[in-house]
């Protein structure tokens, strides 16, 4: 079934028709669950209105964690199936993934500087997330890291592929620390009960960023495919003389070499 | 099993004999270690409380250090292409070189720290969790920095680089390791943290060369 | 619920973690999908002239 996809002009083909809906769906998904956070929504018996926050800080969050496993699953295909497009889903998607998750962190501060008193919560999700934020800084430098751009893009496969692995082992290891470390009830990162009408704006607001998140996947695979394009097309140009050139004196360039 | 040891002894030679490596590690592990008083104070209270993680936090640093020269040289003056093409498995000789880098910077490290410990004030009876925390420990440390450096092989800025890469995988030993230690600072039993860390030191073994491996393979592409 | 506008953007105190909040989020995604819109047009154009110039190929 994979294989169906694996031709990138038909990528660009299936994407060019795809892509204005889901703009717009995820364009009116999310101002409906703005709406429905930022006046439906009752404010919280307990936190107030100051739990409106929660609307971006949850969905982000799932966001943050699930476009990892999308950058994960894409580099393993990548390195297991040589599909030519799943190197580029890891590497068009990673920068989406750490942008949730720096929304996720910075509204994460906000939402805890008027329950708590600080700044930031070494709070367990908290922390896990700014661990994950590492994770996302790392794959990036690294796929960008190199002169060889094919080369980063394989070290990158096998380093989300790292990376996804230790994620059990690092959020085990958070919640280890900070069950060591604070008094067993107080520090709950906020939950309150969750009511339908505190339910809704959070699924309202996690479809719509997912759908951000494929608008947004698909824009950056077809700006990657059109540049490797270009650079085909402007080496093969180099290569062969062109009319209006001078005589083949040129003929003495190398051919084009091969590309990913 | 000739060429296991063999690739082992050498790396072990060229570490030990330009001293460079040990040296620098225990240096910068010393200097860490020591310069903490005067950033936090020198109450024994104060100390003593925070001595675990600085000197975990510390080991790991120092561990850091030399990574980069993991495989880099051979790297560069094709010696790495010689033992891809060996008969032994590049998996091997991948466990061989952390193998011996870890001789030459976590175990030193580990068999120092008695010393650091009395510098900040950790409870005298917590030293041999330390000891037991670095051994079983630190050898994780070389693994996973193992896989780091081989992806990072040719990178632009590969120390920068290799630090971020590694600082989100070195949490759960941190976090193990430091909690160990302070479980046996305050008295209390240390043995699930060191199980813990004696996991992830085990499910290294064979893991992180068998990523290395393949790192090294993409990078000798 | 909503009193008057003016206690709504108060939002019960809370008006500078909320509004910031919802404002860094608008400001990040917004900007990331500018600057991915931005550098796909631009690739856009770029090929075009590029095709244009090598005259009719694939």
């Amino acid at each position: 079934m994979l294989s169906r996809f694996a031709n990138p002009a038909r990528f660009m083909r299936i994407s060019a028709t795809a892509l204005p809906w889901c703009a717009g769906a995820s364009a009116a998904i999310i101002a409906v669950g703005l709406y429905l956070g930022l006046i439906v929504a009752p404010p919280d018996y307990q936190q107030g209105e100051a739990v409106r926050i929660m609307y971006i800080h949850v969905p982000a969050a799932w966001m943050a964690l699930n476009a990892y496993l999308f950058v994960a699953v894409a580099s393993g295909v990548a390195l297991v199936w040589r599909h030519p497009l799943a190197e580029i889903a890891a590497r068009s998607a990673a920068p989406i993934g750490a942008a949730f998750t720096f929304v996720c962190l910075a509204t994460g501060s906000l939402w805890g500087r008027p329950m708590w008193g600080t700044w930031w919560v070494w709070d367990a999700r908290l922390t896990s997330v700014l661990v994950l934020f590492f994770l996302y800084l790392g794959y990036i430098a690294l796929v960008n890291g190199f002169d060889d751009p094919a080369r980063g893009g394989r070290a990158g496969s096998i380093l989300a592929l790292v990376g996804v692995v230790n994620l059990p082992i690092i959020k085990f290891s958070v919640d280890w620390w900070n069950t060591l470390h604070q008094p067993a009830s107080v520090l709950r990162f906020g939950k309150p009960t969750i009511a339908l009408s505190m339910l809704m704006p959070l699924l309202v607001m996690a479809l719509g960023f997912t759908l951000l998140f494929v608008t947004l996947l698909l824009v950056r695979m077809r700006t990657e495919l059109n540049e490797r394009k270009i650079r085909a097309l402007r080496l093969n140009a180099m290569a062969a003389p062109m009319p209006t050139r001078r005589r083949p004196e040129s003929a003495e360039l190398a051919p084009p070499a091969a590309l990913p | 099993m000739a060429a296991f040891f063999g690739l082992f002894r050498r790396d072990l030679r060229l570490a030990l004999r330009q001293g460079g490596d040990t040296g620098l590690v225990l240096a910068f592990f010393v200097l860490t270690v020591v310069l903490f008083p005067f950033g936090v104070g020198p109450e024994p209270e104060v100390l003593a409380r925070v001595a675990p993680g600085i000197l975990w936090v510390a080991a790991l640093l120092a561990a850091l250090l030399s990574l980069d020269r993991l495989f880099l040289p051979d790297y560069e003056d094709g010696g790495l292409d010689l033992v891809a093409l060996s008969p032994l498995p590049l998996e091997l000789a991948a466990l061989a070189k952390c193998a011996a880098h870890w001789v030459a910077t976590g175990l030193p490290l580990a068999l120092i720290s008695p010393a650091l410990a009395l510098v900040v004030d950790l409870e005298p009876r917590a030293i041999a969790t330390l000891v037991a925390s670095l051994l079983i420990g630190t050898p994780a440390l070389s693994l996973i920095g193992g896989v780091a450096a081989a992806l990072t092989l040719g990178a632009r800025r590969q120390g920068v680089l290799l630090s971020l890469l590694v600082l989100p995988l070195y949490v759960p030993p941190l976090v193990f390791g430091a909690s160990a230690v302070e479980a046996g600072a305050l008295g209390m039993e240390p043995r699930v943290d060191l199980l813990l860390l004696s996991a992830l030191t085990l499910a290294a073994l064979p893991l992180c060369p068998w990523a290395t491996a393949a790192a090294l393979r993409q990078a000798l592409e | 619920m909503v009193n008057s506008i003016g206690a709504y953007f108060a939002m019960g105190g809370y008006a500078v973690y909320v509004w910031p909040a919802y404002g860094i989020a608008t400001a990040v995604l917004g900007g990331l999908a500018l600057y991915a819109w931005q550098r796909y047009r631009d690739s856009v154009r770029s090929l075009e002239r590029l095709q244009r110039q090598l005259g009719p190929r694939r």
